[in-house]
């Protein structure tokens, strides 16, 4: 019997920047579409059915320590026993897992807050999602909250605060939001731009400039500021005058992508007034904290994916594109393909279908895609 | 379609189907066809990976009722 890890180990390394090599058995297409990546991780890819007559073929020495991945556990599972009789002496298991990787949410503290209390950043490692935190005085808000509604359950429970506000920054396409699902089952009240929410089969409350959100009694406020582009409702927060949360509009390496809801020839002029002038009326020491990121590189020191808005003015190519038609090129052809199963995503962050548990994970996996490079 | 010889893998999860339709194929001869049926989402794409490093060829595949069928020729 091999020993196993958990994706909580995975995590643990990447964050550390802790070296890992990874056996990848899934197939080369699947392999080749999403992997686990991060830090000082390598991963090499050689799928199990290459390996039912012998593992001899893998040139990994015999004593390093080794994690052998596939879609569910089970195939790794049995390469490691395999790789085991064969001399193998510290490999393991990840138990469940690229779709136990695709769940892992792991916490991490950005920096306190002037009124007291705390913003984590939940980093969604496995997809690239990140999600946010806000802790003051017995009381917590957050934003983007995944479909594992358990993990921030557990993290409130810790830190002994109570759930008030799920806020979503727009109406997702990529991953399907917990928001709603943790707000009715911790009485707390779900937030999202009216005008994503057009077409919701449920009730909201409608975040609007101007209408802040408390979080505990020393007065968190959390700031929104319309900014469309990636969608016709998107909204970025401030919070204590130092946070910029960005949504899908504005990450580290690259910026957001308008075609998601097959609006991009109409929603990629909002996309540069947002980027190319509302954003610049703002203070650049803002620390920019974006709902997404697709590139391992963009995972900082201690796992945080953050970045001073002056920086990004500087570094982000999709902030350096003078010529508009240009722009309007780069945000609308040769885009990435889409998320898998997006346009289901859509409809179920929408209210208007409901699949079961086992479906929701399946129309998640992969990666996110919500970006264009610059 | 006429095959040689059926496999039934259904309820099998990863890599339960691709290691018993291995086993299954070497009772075959060359150019014989094997049918397979599986229930598990991921052999639909291993199946026909593992078909393809191994050279045989998946001469007809279906989808039914959850069911994943596949017809593969052997090299």
């Amino acid at each position: 019997m091999s020993k196993s890890v958990t994706t909580k180990d995975i995590a643990r390394k990447i964050i550390a920047n802790e070296e890992l090599l990874i056996l990848d058995v899934r197939n080369t297409d699947e392999y080749d579409n999403w992997k686990i990546e991060g830090g000082k991780i390598r991963v090499i890819n050689e799928p199990y059915f290459n390996l039912l007559d012998g593992v001899d073929s893998l040139e990994i020495d015999k004593d390093k320590e080794i994690v052998v991945v596939c879609a569910k556990g089970g195939s790794s599972q049995m390469v490691a026993e395999m790789m085991e009789e064969a001399g193998f002496t510290k490999v393991y298991n990840l138990e469940g897992g690229m779709k136990a990787w695709s769940e892992h949410l792991e916490p991490v503290k950005i920096g306190d807050l002037n009124g007291g209390g705390a913003l984590y950043q939940f980093v969604r490692l496995g997809k690239g999602c990140l999600s946010y935190f806000i802790e003051s005085n017995g009381e917590a808000a957050i934003i983007d909250t995944a479909r594992m509604i358990d993990a921030y359950e557990t993290f409130a429970a810790d830190k002994g605060v109570e759930i008030k506000h799920l806020i979503d920054t727009h109406l997702h396409a990529d991953h399907i939001s917990g928001g709603r699902a943790l707000a009715e089952k911790a009485g707390g009240t779900y937030h999202l731009p009216p005008k994503d929410a057009t077409e919701v089969t449920f009730d909201y409350s409608a975040l609007e400039e101007g209408k802040d959100i408390t979080v505990g009694n020393t007065k968190v406020v959390v700031h929104p500021i319309y900014s469309p582009g990636h969608t016709i409702g998107s909204t970025s927060f401030i919070i204590d005058d130092k946070y910029l949360l960005t949504g899908d509009i504005l990450f580290v390496k690259s910026i957001g992508r308008p075609d998601l809801a097959g609006k991009a020839e109409d929603w990629v002029g909002d996309l540069r007034h947002t980027l190319y002038n509302k954003y610049k009326e703002l203070s650049d020491d803002l620390l920019v904290l974006p709902a997404h990121y697709s590139f391992a590189e963009e995972l900082g020191e201690g796992g945080k994916v953050a970045a001073k808005l002056g920086d990004l003015y500087k570094k982000n190519e999709g902030l350096n594109v003078e010529d508009e038609s240009e722009f309007r090129r780069m945000v609308t052809e040769n885009l990435p393909p889409q998320p898998n199963a997006y346009q289901e995503i859509r409809q179920t962050n929408m209210g208007k279908i409901k699949p079961e548990v086992e479906e929701q994970k399946e129309m998640e996996s992969g990666p996110n895609r919500c970006a264009v490079e610059g | 379609m006429e095959s040689n010889k059926f496999l039934d893998a259904k309820g099998f999860a990863c890599p339960m189907p691709v290691v018993r339709t291995k086993k299954a194929m070497e009772d075959l001869n060359s150019g014989e066809i094997l049918e397979v049926h599986a229930t598990d989402k991921g052999s639909k794409s291993d199946l026909t990976a593992w078909a393809k490093s191994g050279g045989h060829t998946v001469v007809q595949d279906a989808e039914e009722d959850g069911v994943f069928k596949f017809w593969i020729k052997k090299a």
